[in-house]
């Protein structure tokens, strides 16, 4: 093909670099505006740090037992104090943090995969699929989780599933049960996405559905997938909490936060021995209010209602 | 110029909706030679857009085609399986639409855009996809292109857009092109370069193009060929100069009377009386009867047929027939 009204002195040179902003460039640029988003960030990256750096500069190792070190308080030797067979609540901490994040990141982008492929096919393609989708969705949320969720972890208790694989389960069951909420957000967006005049000029190029999907109407919905997907992470390390303070998530020894905050459930340690569940719950506080901070600012900064507000 | 590249045979399209069914496409034949223009002129609603959408074959529900053939050098589109026709789409027809502000995908760098065609109809790799891409930005008169090849819908203007619009609709190298309005979202100056856009293009690729559009102006300026389309019908077809100089049908001569003329001043232009019908249940009847000042009595009892008078100038009027003299 030639050129019919090319432009002959055409200068790239000469151009200021100036990088194009997408708008999740822009999006995020307003998220740093943001003092409460600035906080949450920066506390995941300090959680997140310490929990899978910190154990390699402990002294101790999961293993280290000293009964006769059992329940002492915060000292030097051990700056959190120890708990009932003398291992150091600090590293226990740190490696909760390490199980709790990772069920929380696993349970979130189960959720988001089934929820966001879900939503979209409902509502690309309408009728009968829609129908079923939707049908399913309204099963599962009305089905209440907690008592799901107890049933579950009693049967794997049950079952005498090891530790070490029960963790991955308990991923999965999160994720499972908490896709609904997103694919209904996903497909309510892709329903009035489609009738946009843009993808009638995707149509008119001769897209296979797929690509109309995955390549066009996805990224659209990307800014409430991400915000959700922010809360989903928050929500699911609850949940985990949740769960593994009742017995029946993430089960000794494989410390995480909820099996360790259960130690309260003991009145003796509730009492006297505040070391034992004070530091696995601040934790759970402060990464789960973290969550939510970033996930508001960046619900804020793709709303373009509410920019106005400030 | 003589082949028939688009045929539409007793083309018919149906909505169907709450009040009734909607004959939006109302037997309507006419063909679009290859490198010709032809404009579709007609008001709001009279289907214009609906005949090129069934072209495509992107009726939206609750539309359908209910009848009739679309030959494409001799084929019947209509007949083709999805998957043939996708391969059309965008390849041999492509299609500009009228608001170029929300025709482009705003989370898509324009490159992208324009490449996906060219990947998909022609397989090229990603290089030399990027590299046509950035040919085609420029032939449609944008500089920078490089630039412009990274940058997304919303840091370009409305007349840049429809230029990257027209880029993708010439990406594949198309034997027609369908443009929907483009230049109605436009102001006048960008209209003027976009239509000059559009007659080179078709004059470098022998392109045929087929213009809807309800401005006159544009008609006069880019037309070879003029079919004149009222709820859903075709009232009048002939080459531009006839119809400028001769129009037939009472409804084409209103229309020529309403455009302003720059020379003289008018405190009113000249208005059609009356509303387009209701098009929802239409009888028997010229639809125009009850808006035409010759309106007789065969007028209201019987449908005019599209005949062929001199100068290959059709029209559907009783006026030019014995049974209405």
């Amino acid at each position: 093909m030639s050129q019919v009204t090319a432009n002959p002195n055409v200068t790239t040179a000469a151009e200021p670099k100036v990088k194009s902003a997408s708008p999740w460039v822009l999006a995020f640029r307003q998220v740093r505006q943001s003092k409460l988003a600035i906080f949450g960030i920066v506390m995941l990256l300090l959680m997140f740090l310490i929990c899978f750096f910190g154990p390699f500069f402990s002294p101790y190792t999961i293993d280290t037992l000293n009964i006769r070190n059992g329940n002492k308080a915060p000292s030097a030797a051990h700056w959190l104090g120890t708990d009932n067979l003398g291992r150091d609540i600090l590293l226990r901490v740190m490696l909760a943090g390490r199980i709790s994040l990772l069920v929380g990141f696993v349970a979130m982008m189960v959720s988001v995969s089934i929820g966001s492929l879900l939503g979209a096919i409902a509502g690309f393609y309408r009728g009968w699929v829609d129908t079923i989708i939707m049908r399913i969705i309204d099963i599962m949320m009305s089905i209440p989780s907690l008592p799901l969720l107890i049933i579950l972890g009693s049967i794997l208790s049950d079952w005498k599933i090891p530790p070490s694989e029960r963790i991955y389960i308990v991923m999965f069951m999160l994720g499972i049960l908490s896709w609904p909420g997103l694919a209904r957000l996903v497909r309510g967006q892709i329903l009035s996405l489609r009738e946009q005049e843009f993808m009638q000029a995707a149509e008119s190029l001769g897209l296979r559905d797929s690509k109309k999907i995955f390549r066009h109407l996805l990224p659209n919905t990307i800014p409430i997938i991400i915000v959700n997907a922010t809360l989903a992470v928050g929500g699911a390390i609850l949940m985990e909490s949740v769960l593994s303070y009742l017995g029946l998530g993430v089960v000794p020894p494989t410390p995480s936060w909820g099996n360790m905050i259960s130690a309260a459930n003991n009145l003796i340690d509730f009492q006297k021995r505040p070391w034992l569940w004070i530091p696995p719950g601040v934790c759970v506080f402060i990464t789960v209010m973290s969550f939510n901070f970033v996930g508001d600012a960046l619900r804020d900064a793709f709303d373009p209602k509410s920019k106005s507000k400030r | 110029m003589s082949n028939n590249l688009i045929e539409f045979r007793n083309l018919r399209t149906n909505f169907y909706t709450g009040s009734g069914v909607v004959k939006a496409v109302n037997d309507v034949s006419f063909s679009i030679r290859e490198g010709e223009t032809l404009c579709v002129v007609g008001e709001s609603g009279c289907g214009k857009s609906v005949t090129a959408m069934s072209l495509m074959r992107l009726v939206a529900t609750p539309g359908k085609i209910v009848g009739g053939e679309i030959l494409y050098k001799g084929e019947d589109l209509l007949k083709l399986k999805e998957r043939e026709m996708r391969y059309l789409r965008g390849n041999e027809i492509a299609m500009i639409f009228q608001d170029p502000m929300s025709s482009l995908n705003p989370v898509l760098t324009i490159g992208h855009q324009i490449a996906e065609p060219l990947r998909i109809h022609k397989k090229l790799s990603k290089q030399e996809a990027k590299k046509k891409s950035i040919e085609l930005i420029e032939l449609v008169g944008i500089p920078r292109a490089a630039k412009i090849y990274d940058s997304y819908p919303h840091e370009l203007s409305g007349g840049m857009r429809q230029r990257i619009m027209i880029a993708i609709a010439l990406s594949c190298d198309p034997k027609l092109l369908i443009a929907d309005e483009p230049t109605t979202a436009l102001d006048v100056t960008i209209q003027a370069q976009i239509l000059d856009l559009m007659r080179d293009i078709k004059k470098e690729f022998n392109t045929a193009i087929m213009m809807i559009t309800h401005d006159l102006g544009v008609v006069a300026e880019m037309a070879d060929h003029v079919v004149v389309m009222y709820a859903g019908k075709v009232i009048e077809e002939a080459p531009v100069h006839e119809l400028f100089n001769n129009p037939k049908h009472p409804y084409t001569q209103g229309l020529l009377k309403a455009k302003p003329v720059i020379s003289n001043r008018q405190d009113r232009l000249y208005t059609i009386p009356g509303q387009v019908p209701n098009p929802v249940e239409l009888g028997e009847n010229c639809y125009f009867n009850d808006r035409c000042e010759h309106c007789m009595e065969i007028c209201v009892q019987k449908q005019p047929d599209l005949n062929i008078y001199d100068n290959k100038h059709k029209a559907a009027c009783w006026l030019y027939e014995k049974e209405g003299k």
